[in-house]
């Protein structure tokens, strides 16, 4: 059995690299759900972090985990980008925080089959990713959410703002830590 | 003091200095290298202790590695939470396809008008996943300094030359067997602030995608006999000598073309659990 490469870190330089045109809008314009998902990625001394990279995976409105090519469409004349198609749902979404450690995602809203965006944590300074998920509603039943004391299970769920926007933060330490999540291997 | 204000954003520098001086004393002096290569040898000497004790070596880098001074605040303190739900959205994953990619995506000596300097490299390997399956059609992503060791990043303020002929990305998707395969030119080692005198070795970022999310990787090549591997942090990060092994590239001289470039390779394995997908290649 081949053992795994290692995890580095994303360092400081990734930005004229990863991101890309509509990255952080997979969901086609002016679709009626799209939803707005937003928030700040905090350090252990509760200062906002300005070169964290994330990265959103879920499943479409009709529950499929298929996904569908098309993220980076890219402009075969210039090698540039030119945004998704405005049709298709890729499900993926990777977005660099602002200077203020701010950042936002234009999706649609997960199915009730899994009602949550994966999310996948890169920054300068993290060895390693970590996941955590964002729940757009408390689930009826989780297993995941159900097994977590209420304090933490909080930093789960996304809270709902109105009109659509949802607060999700994230803190990689400190009072407020986010949960991190470990797939069974 | 904030990142911001330091003339150079190599580093690092976000973690406070554990220097004994309280606040308002004179500046703290960065660490030596003398000071860090300490540091990095006692953290080796706890991690093949826990080894010769019955843990198994670890393929990854500790998220709390104090020795690079900015993941200090950067990791969890808490335990990961174990999720076992194979219904889980993250044993899937995203997919990419011909239109993310154009065809000069994958020679970064190609992307501009004139040639960059330095020397050209091929550098191709294949992906696969922990059973050994290779992953196909998947984005591979890479990001580099160019020969001098400066990034095509306005925050890189090294005092080395930019290059016009060289941005320093690539991307391809791979192929059946799981292969990708880049031209490219070899990056020069860079200085950073982490401490005092450091340096990075000569290394390039990958960006990997597996069946699954899970499987996600972000990592560093290395070249072989870089005099820079001991002093450096990130490296040495990973504690277990045969996992950075595994971090450094292979010259290969069936790779390199004739009168054009020298060839390495470098084979990935994706950690985590795959989708669980058919696979005709499975068991074979
Ligand atoms: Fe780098």
């Amino acid at each position: 059995m081949p053992r795994p490469t290692p995890s580095q870190t994303v360092g400081p330089f990734y930005g004229y690299a990863l991101p890309f045109t509509d990255g952080a809008r997979p969901a086609p314009p002016g679709h009626p759900d799209a939803i707005t998902l937003h928030g700040v990625v905090r350090d252990g001394a509760g200062q906002p972090i300005p070169d964290a990279l994330l990265e959103f995976w879920q499943a479409a409105p009709d529950g499929s985990l298929d996904g569908h090519p098309g993220s980076l469409r890219r402009d075969p004349v210039t090698g540039g980008f030119l945004g998704r198609d405005g049709v298709r749902f890729t499900g993926f979404a990777r977005v660099p925080t602002d200077a203020d450690g701010h950042w936002r995602v234009h999706t649609l809203r997960p199915p009730a089959s899994a009602p949550y965006l994966s999310v996948c944590v890169f920054a300068r300074g993290l060895m390693h990713h970590l996941y955590t998920r964002a729940y757009l509603a408390e689930p009826a039943a989780d297993a995941l959410l159900d097994a977590l004391p209420a304090r933490r299970r909080a930093t789960l769920v996304a809270r709902d703002e109105g009109a659509g926007v949802h607060r999700f933060d994230i803190h990689l330490q400190g009072e407020k830590e986010t949960v991190f999540l470990d797939f069974a291997r | 003091m904030s990142p911001a204000s330091l003339p150079s954003q190599r580093t690092g520098a976000a973690a406070p200095n554990p220097g004994p001086a309280g606040p308002g004393a004179t500046p703290p002096t960065p660490p030596t290298q003398q000071d860090i290569s300490a540091e990095i040898a006692a953290a080796h000497a706890r991690a093949a202790a826990a080894v010769a004790a019955g843990a198994a070596p670890p393929d990854h880098p500790p998220r709390d590695f104090a020795p690079y001074r900015s993941s200090v605040l950067r990791h969890p303190r808490q335990s990961l939470v174990s999720v076992g739900d194979p219904e889980a959205a993250e044993l899937r994953g995203p997919v990419f396809g011909v239109t993310d990619v154009t065809e000069t995506d994958a020679d970064l000596t190609r992307q501009h008008l004139g040639e960059p300097l330095g020397e050209r490299i091929t550098v191709s390997g294949r992906v696969t996943d922990r059973a050994g399956r290779p992953v196909r059609g998947q984005l591979v992503e890479i990001w580099q300094a160019n020969a001098s060791g400066r990034y095509a990043h306005q925050r890189d303020q090294h005092p080395a030359p930019l290059d016009p002929h060289f941005t320093g990305v690539g991307r391809c998707l791979t192929d059946d067997l799981g292969r990708y395969r880049f031209t490219t030119i070899k990056p020069g080692a860079y200085p950073w602030r982490n401490h005092d005198n450091a340096w990075r070795p000569a290394h390039i970022h990958f960006s990997l995608f597996g069946t699954a999310f899970t499987q996600r990787l972000v990592t560093q090549m290395y070249f072989p006999g870089d005099p820079l591997f001991p002093y450096d942090p990130i490296l040495q990060s990973v504690t277990d000598q045969a996992a950075r092994e595994r971090l450094v590239a292979a010259y290969d001289h069936a790779l390199s073309v004739p009168e054009w470039s020298l060839g390495y390779r470098w084979d990935i394995v994706l950690d985590g659990p795959a989708a669980t997908l058919p696979d005709p290649e499975e068991g074979s």
